[in-house]
This record gives C-alpha cells, structure tokens and sequence, in this order.
C-alpha cells in the first residue's frame, strides 16, 4: 500500500483488527535493535509455520500499525488463514502505551532503554516510568521479554502482572572493564545507588549489581553462552530451556548478538522450538539499512544506522576490531526523525578511530558539527567535509580503494537519503564516477 | 611561571547529559594548544568545594531526578563556598539544570520546590506537566556577536531587577519565552540553557571564561589566537539553520 494511502488509516481500526490475528501479537520495543530484532523474529516466526502481518521498519507508530494490519486483511477487513497470523510489531518507545492497549500482545519485548532523542523522548527516566506504566497495564496473560543486562529493563520485572522471561549474555569474554562515558542506567532504578558493574558489554549494558540495597542483575532463561566475531558477522551460541542454536548471522557487533537472543528469547515466549528458530534466523538478511551490503563501482558499501551514543560507540568498535584502515562517511542530519539536538556526539567515543581511518567524510545539514567533534577526536587529519549526501558519498567512495568496504554510518533521515541514492548507482555502477 | 587552569567540575556522572563533556574537552584543548596546563578536579556528592583551589567551576546539566539530588548536596556541602565564590569574583559556568540551581529556588512541574544555591539573583518555576518545554536551536546576541546552542527546559527562569541575562534572544525561547533574555551574569560567574555543546562551537565565549579565570592569579595575560576554522564553519551553519527554519524570531 503506498505511503500516502497509509496516512488516511484510522489507527482505531487497530484494536478490532488486532483481535482477529488467530496467534495474537508480539510488540518489539526499546531504544536500540527493534528493527533487527523484530526481523529476526518475523524470521523465526514463518520457520515455525505461521504467517506474520508486520509493520514496516521504522514505520512504528500506531498509523504503522494500522497501516500494516489493513495491508494484509481483505476488503472487508478479514484475513484469510487467520487462524495461523501473527502480528509481530515494532513499536516506538514512547508509543507503547497506546500500542499495549490496542493490540492486546500475548508478548512484549524490550531490547533496551537507552538516551536517545531527548527533545522527542524527553529524559530517560521519563520513558523508563512509561513503560512501567504500560506494563503493568498488560493482560495477566502476557509474556515480557527483558534484558537482564539492562537495569533499568530489568527492573520493569516488577511491574509485570503475569509472566517473566529474562534474556542476557554470559560470555564476559566480550565484556570492556569499565562503564564507557555513553553509560546512562549508571544508578540503582529501586535505591538510587551507584551501581557496580563485573562486566561491562556496551553502554550500561553489563553485569550489574546495586551495592546499597539488594537489587542484581536477574538469571537469565534465555542465554548468550558464546559471541564469536566472524569475518564479516557474528557467530551466536544461545542455551535455551532443553535446547541449544548456534547460528552465524551476517551482523556485527555485540549489540547484533543481543539482537539475535532477543529475538530468540521471544521465540521461546511464543513456545516456538529451537529447530524452527534456528532455521529461521539461517534465512536472515540484513534489515533496511542495518548493516546491509552493496557494491557500487567496485566497492563494497555497509550502511550502518547510528543515531544515539551507545549505538555509535559499538558500531566505530565493531568496524574498527580488526585493527585495519577503515574507509568510513559519516552523515548527522537534525531532522524531527533524527533528533534535532546533536549534542549527542559528545558523548560519542571517536578516538576510537584515531589511526584506525584512511579516508574519513563527513556530510549531512550537521556535518560541520560532526567535523568539529571529530578535530577533538585525536585523528591525525581533520575529515573531508561536503554537507550535500550526493557529493559527499562521491568524495568518501572516490577515496575508498577498489575491494575495499566503504563504511557509511548515518543517522536516519540520511539513511534514507544515503540508501536512495546507492540503490540507485548500484544499478548504474560507474554513476558515482561521473563527478 | 607557566599558567596552568585548575577546573573544579561539579558532579560529573550525576549532571553530565546533552554532551555537556564538550566543554570540559574544549576548555582543555584551548589552553593546552597554548601552552597552559589544565588541570580537572571531580566533585561528587558530599565533597567539599574549596574555591581558592580552583579558577573555573563548571556545572551541567541533568534529568530531573539527579537534579533532585544535587540540589540537596549543593545547599548542604557545597552551597555556601559557591556563594563565596561568585561574590569574590571568581569564574563560574553553569548550563541548563545547573544553572537554575545556581538561582534561590526551582520549583518542578509536580510543584515540589528545590531550594538553590542563590548565586545568582533569580528563580525557575516549570509552569507543570502540561505546560509547553522549551526545546529547540537558539541564537543569541552576546556582546557584539553570537552564540549558538540548543536549549530543552520545561522550567521557566526570571531574574531580579538589575541582574543582566547573558545575551538577547535573537532566534528561540531564551530563559522564559517572553523577555528575550537568555542566561544570566553575576560578577564573572555565567548561567545558560544553552548546550550542544556550549564552548566548542563558540570560541569566544570560551576563550572569555579562561582569560577571565587565569586573570585572577596572571594578570593582564593575553591569550593567543588558534586556528579556528571549524568552529566558524560549526558556528556559521548553526545559526545559517536556527534562523532559516523560521523559529521564533525577535
């Protein structure tokens, strides 16, 4: 259905049609991965033999959702096979009050709550006491599915009126030994108390415990045993009740293997067994513009959404592990969708790069802000600066030697601007070259 | 002898949101790039403040429940040699939630008032939950020229008569939306809504506060210019979007 016709849906439709889906709902919500996880999950879901109704990336507010539900019903508003549907949702943060109580999910997922767009969200307290709020107002028969390694996820236990399933990575092999300074949840949700961390994974993403009173990090059901970085992905080892997968995903970094066990952890809520969720997650192909692959004019090209601190931080120490020269474009826009305050690359860990770069652009409507952050970065030269996408991804793949991966991260207005653009000289190579 | 800048930063992991790390970053790269040490010391909660230790303060700001409890550190560990501070002369930057606490009073949107450090000559009330947050790109006049930044505060600040606010407001909301002032000087001690953050992309702005502060102990230095180039890019193109997109004009 075009975007357009979209706009003219009733998000009232919602409730009434969301009580026709034969299996119910899943909601995916939280500040990071919702997009990665609910496309793992949709995966896993059809392994297992059902049929999903999904809203598109990005597109997750309730007009989304309307909007999805409506695409997939008839004219008069019933789907066929409705029996074996699925609704596996993505839900914006700040959103899920309104989407609990029309979809009525048998399951809700949280990936993590991190500060992310303060001047659309406000303050991370404020979303952390929304979701409170919306999970205690769940049906007794819902699942929640938290993050045991985010503590203020994993305080939403409490709130829970039926059941709890809690997710988490074990392999401290992966963790950092200190709290970066994107590190947000830094203080106990129950005393206010500093917490302390055994291990740190990203952010304030870890081992945590609260010195002062008694709250810990919970055990996990649904466990990450083993992240192993691979060539161009991560390999996964996730213990489940009775059950093991291990599963290789083209995905990077330690955020995409929280990706994945979230996505696993709600198969498990769903009571989906391990062999359809490890054939489902084998079928995966990167979600719109998270991390996936193009060639233009004979190099590659991964697109990496960033749009918040923690995200940035484990994206640069993703893309720089290997310890060699990285070709890298940056965009910061300041659209609505994007966030407009971008003080937020300030907390943003960019001597990270520092030697790690051969080519560094950066553009967008913010790029001097970018250029500006990057002079205090350490780096030995100061980046190429174009504010228009077009001639800024010409500039960044110019300097990228052929074989060799561009690596653009932006934010998401640009992302779409960005992937218009290389979709279309994908198609027409030697397009970027004509200057 | 050699200059060397000794930054007090007041409650770092409790008042450290909207990239207020910026300052401190840029305030060190500015006089190291000239030759001057710089030294930061961290003061959390229950930690006293020894003014004559330092010759720059620097508070950020936060989310509403640190700020609850700073708020109660301030008027009882540290209030009184703050005070001091500003009134002898000495050099204070104070953004968003730190700068209404510098104020006698903030009172929040749930009415609750937190008493302030009453450094400066003025109150914040929020108007409540309901009421509209001031959030958004802001340029303003300061003496002669501009400064940029961006501002998101529900609270509603007011000096008392005589006390002069930073700038004017030429493009935002400013310390209250209706009087077009933004911030607020007392002595040598400044109070902003402004981050982004504040000093990298206003150079002046933060060359004034270490020339100001080093003075006390070197005077008349005089500092050296640098290569400023990308931050009058940064600068140009904040103020080239906050005008352009047709924000509240004055």
């Amino acid at each position: 259905m075009p975007g357009l016709l979209a706009e003219w849906i009733d998000p009232n439709i919602v409730p009434e049609m969301a009580r026709r889906l034969g299996e119910g709902s899943v909601i995916v919500t939280g500040t990071n991965g919702k997009t990665t996880t609910a496309r793992l999950l949709r995966g896993i879901v059809r392994a297992a033999g059902l049929r999903v109704v999904a809203n598109r990336a990005g597109s997750n507010l309730m007009r989304g959702i309307a909007a999805a539900l409506a695409e997939s019903a008839g004219l008069g508003g019933d789907f066929a096979g409705a029996r074996r549907l699925l609704g596996v949702f993505e839900v914006d943060e700040a959103t899920l009050p309104q989407a609990v109580r029309a979809l009525r999910p048998r399951v809700v997922l949280f990936t993590n709550l991190f500060r992310d767009q303060l001047d659309r969200y406000g303050e991370v307290e404020h979303v952390a006491a929304v979701w409170r709020d919306a999970v205690f107002a769940l049906g007794r028969s819902a699942t929640v599915v938290l993050n045991a390694d985010d503590p203020s996820v994993a305080a939403l236990a409490q709130a829970a009126p039926g059941q709890v399933l809690v997710y988490g990575v074990e392999d401290t092999s992966r963790g950092i030994d200190r709290l970066e300074h994107a590190a947000d949840a830094r203080w106990c949700s129950s005393c206010g108390g500093e917490l302390a961390y055994a291990t740190v994974f990203y952010g304030h993403l870890g081992h945590w415990s609260c010195p002062q009173c008694r709250a810990a990090r919970p055990p996990s059901r649904v466990v990450a045993t083993r992240v192993e970085p691979e060539a161009e992905g991560t390999r996964v080892a996730i213990a489940m009740p009775g059950a093991e997968v291990s599963v290789g995903l083209p995905l990077m970094g330690l955020y995409n293997a929280y990706n994945v066990l979230a996505a696993v952890a709600a198969a498990v809520a769903l009571g989906i067994d391990a062999e359809a969720t490890e054939r489902g997650l084998s079928s995966f192909t990167a979600a719109f513009g998270r991390q996936e692959r193009l060639t233009v004019g004979g190099r590659r090209v991964q697109v990496i959404l960033a749009k918040n601190p923690a995200g940035l931080n484990e994206v640069l120490r993703t893309i720089t592990a290997d310890g060699q020269q990285k070709d890298v474009a940056l965009f910061l826009n300041d659209d609505i969708a994007d966030g407009r305050d971008v003080s937020w690359i300030w907390d943003v860990d960019f001597d990270l790069l520092a030697g790690k770069v051969r080519s560094l652009t950066v553009s967008g409507n913010r790029a001097w802000d970018m250029a500006l952050r990057l002079k205090y970065a350490g780096l030995d030269s100061l980046p190429q600066v174009e504010e228009r996408a077009a001639a800024a991804l010409r500039r960044a793949l110019r300097a990228t030697p052929e074989d060799a991966t561009l690596y653009v991260i932006p934010t998401y207005t640009a992302m779409l601007r960005v992937r218009a653009l290389l979709a279309r000289w994908a198609r027409r190579p030697a397009f970027w070259q004509e200057g | 002898m050699e200059p060397n800048l000794r930054l007090a930063h007041l409650y770092p992991k409790l008042m450290n949101i909207y990239g207020d790390r910026g300052n401190i970053l840029c305030l060190e790269r500015r006089c190291r790039e000239r030759g001057i040490g710089f030294e930061v010391t961290e003061l959390g909660l229950g930690e006293k403040l020894k003014p004559k230790e330092y010759d720059l303060i620097f508070i950020g700001g936060a989310q509403d429940r640190e700020q609850r409890r700073v708020a109660e550190d301030l008027v009882k560990v540290k209030g009184k040699a703050l005070r001091e501070a500003v009134d002898k002369g000495g050099t204070l930057l104070a953004v968003c939630g730190g700068y209404q606490l510098m104020g006698r009073y903030y009172r929040t949107a749930e009415g609750e008032e937190l008493p302030g450090v009453g450094a400066f000559g003025l109150w914040t009330e929020h108007p409540g939950p309901a009421a509209k947050r001031f959030i958004g790109n802001v340029v303003v006049e300061w003496c002669g020229q501009t400064l940029v930044g961006f501002e998101n505060h529900g609270g509603r600040t007011h000096l008392d008569e005589g006390v002069e606010p930073l700038g004017r407001v030429v493009s935002g909301f400013g310390n209250n939306g209706e009087d077009g002032g933004e911030g607020a000087v007392s002595r040598n001690a400044y109070g902003t809504y402004l981050h982004g953050a504040l000093l990298p992309k206003n150079p002046r702005f933060a060359d004034h506060l270490i020339e100001t502060a080093l003075r006390r102990r070197h005077k008349g230095l005089e500092l050296t210019p640098l290569d400023d180039r990308v931050e009058g890019m940064a600068h140009a193109a904040a103020v080239r979007l906050t005008t352009r997109r047709g924000m509240i004009s004055r």
